[in-house]
């Protein structure tokens, strides 16, 4: 994340009404350092236009059409600033005060918005560190502890899908990633097989292996493997290994 | 009661007055326990379930029993006292020999009857108690759910975001700000007279819905298209104030606010046979993200309509496709709380 060598920023502006966006624009039109790359109005465009432009900070409205602002920034990296902006939503403050680079309630203030600024400045120009932790980490933890996803949306380059929970097979863990399997594709996304566990409800996915989440109602049968491990084998035909804790896990499931 | 049998004992001069007090005493504490055995029966059989002649039959059996009872422990009370005391020996011969067992019986006999009917008396006023306290809980739920309708009426996300739009507004179009804060002033001095209210014409309700559509308008612009559809003689029926505010709001925040295009609202209103029905259709984005605050308002009105209706009032929310449809009816005529707390 170096910032440019002319010291100019590049942002993009994400809110779904137009006059949000005005007073976003009417606050930066005062900085000549600052070129505005793009403005969206849905959460489609926004990751399309981070993938393209790569803008080094985004003002992001949470409530808007399509994808939330946490989706959003689940599926941009960290690469990028992000400065929240919201009406009135203090489960985003709370969640973000540690982890966004700022975030700012409607109606903006200009001089909070310079404050926002700043901050997003010293971010840039490597002053303050940016949030170790992968986007889609901390839209985990901003999510009420009660509440689990009935979506995930991933990208691939520019293009988003969302994948429903109840279309998703299994998930496996690679290095930094997991790749979800739904409807016979496989779609990698940068999250822990662990934060996603926590995400998916508990009754109907099961961690069955340290590298595995199963969709339960996908089980077709489980097949002793080795001496002391199994295979679960799925109704798409995919065969997933089973650790011991998992077979407890899964047999003491199958039996209720 | 133990004096009444005292005297009924000594009455017929076969025993003597202190005799009479020495059985008498002991029999009415045993006879104060059988009486409260009433109580079970009483519980369990209703008058208003059982009829009133097989009620009777019940209880002058229970009656003839318990009497029964009576007179057989009266009889061994008078062997054991005669057999182990020397001073009222033959107590239990001169028992046998005049009118005393009758007498116990017809007292034990009326005595149940009596606590029987004093039960049936304690059931009915607990009864009339419970309903009381019901009904009294029930009206206190019904203005709380009012009372929450009109904290709710000004949800901050509505007008923070419009506080915001004025303020984009400033800048760039000084008059059409003036304007917002106009309308937005309009809106919420309608919502602050709605608390004292129980009931407002449905012209009232539409003005107040028009001044908020009037405000949303300018945030959404053209993503927001509202059609109307509304029958002459339904304006001038009263309704609960915020009926239908609530609803319309609930369309645009979890319908037209996710949809990239944006998209309609219909709003038809009816009148026929004493209802009035109204339905309320939006479009929605199925796939969009899950909001909080959903379907807070929607119960809110179900809950409001239940209590102040009951069953004479329907509510349906239902989704179909990407259109989401409330179908409400309410009774046209002069139907008030009052009437809803008198019955």
């Amino acid at each position: 994340m170096s910032p440019d060598p002319n010291g100019r920023i590049r942002v993009a502006i994400v809110d779904d009404e137009d006059l949000a966006r005005q007073v976003l624009r009417e606050y930066l039109s005062s900085h000549p350092e600052i070129e505005i790359v793009a403005e969206c109005a849905n959460g489609f465009e926004a990751v399309k236009a981070v993938a393209e432009l790569k803008p080094d900070l985004v003002f992001l409205d949470i409530q808007m059409p399509k994808l939330d602002g946490f989706e959003v920034l689940e599926l941009i990296g960290n690469d990028t600033a992000v400065v929240f902006i919201t009406a009135h939503d203090n489960f985003a403050i709370r969640a973000f005060e540690v982890h966004a680079t700022d975030y700012l309630l409607k109606p903006v203030s200009a001089a909070r918005f310079e404050a926002a600024l700043q901050r997003a400045k010293e971010r840039l120009e490597g002053k303050s560190p940016a949030a170790a932790v992968a986007p889609a980490e901390l839209a985990a933890a901003a999510r009420p502890a009660s509440q689990h996803v009935d979506r995930i949306p991933v990208r691939d380059g520019a293009r988003v899908s969302i994948i429903p929970v109840a279309k998703l097979d299994y998930v496996e863990a690679q290095d930094d990633y997991v790749a979800l399997v739904s409807e016979g594709k496989k779609h990698l996304k940068q999250q822990t097989i662990a934060s996603l566990e926590a995400a998916l409800d508990p009754s109907r996915f099961m961690r069955v292996h340290r590298s595995y989440i199963v969709n339960l109602e996908r089980v077709a049968k489980i097949e002793p493997y080795s001496k002391d491990s199994h295979v679960a084998v799925l109704t798409t035909g995919a065969q997933l290994p089973v650790s011991r804790a998992g077979y407890a896990r899964l047999r003491e499931f199958l039996d209720r | 009661m133990t004096i009444l049998l005292t005297y009924l004992l000594s009455f017929t001069h076969e025993t003597t007055v202190e005799e009479a007090l020495i059985l008498a005493v002991p029999l009415c504490i045993f006879y104060a326990f059988v009486c409260q055995s009433a109580q079970y029966s009483c519980r369990a059989l209703p008058p208003e379930r059982v009829g009133l002649d097989k009620l009777g039959l019940i209880h002058a059996g229970a009656a003839a029993m318990a009497g029964a009872l009576w007179v057989f422990s009266a009889m061994v009370l008078a062997w054991i006292l005669s057999s182990s005391i020397n001073a009222l020996r033959g107590l239990s011969d001169r028992l046998h020999a005049g009118p005393e067992l009758p007498i116990i019986f017809v007292t034990g006999f009326l005595v149940y009857l009596l606590s029987t009917l004093g039960y049936y008396v304690q059931i009915a006023l607990e009864a009339s108690r419970d309903a009381e306290a019901r009904l009294m809980r029930m009206s206190i739920l019904a203005r709380e759910a009012e009372l929450k309708a009109l904290k709710a009426q000004v949800n901050p996300h509505f007008l923070f975001n419009s506080l915001n739009s004025i303020s984009a507004l400033t800048s760039s179009d000084p008059a059409k700000a003036r304007e917002m804060c106009i309308l937005l002033g309009d809106f919420l001095r309608r919502t602050l007279g709605l608390g004292e209210k129980s009931t407002i014409p449905l012209d009232e309700e539409m003005s107040l819905i028009h001044a908020f559509l009037a405000v949303e308008k300018t945030r959404y612009g053209a993503r927001l298209q509202m059609e109307e559809t509304i029958a002459k003689d339904a304006l001038a029926v009263d309704v609960p104030p915020l009926l239908l505010q609530p609803l319309v709001e609930n369309a645009i925040s979890h319908g037209i606010a996710n949809l990239v295009d944006g998209g309609w609202i219909r709003l038809n209103v009816g009148c026929d046979n004493g209802n009035v029905s109204i339905v309320l259709e939006n479009l929605f984005d199925p796939e969009a993200p899950a909001r909080r605050r959903n379907g807070v308002g929607l119960a809110n009105v179900r809950q409001r309509l239940q209590a102040r209706y009951g069953n004479r009032a329907s509510f349906l929310a239902k989704a179909e496709g990407d259109r989401f449809r409330v179908s409400i009816v309410v009774p046209s005529g002069e139907a008030t709380s009052k009437e809803a707390t008198a019955s």
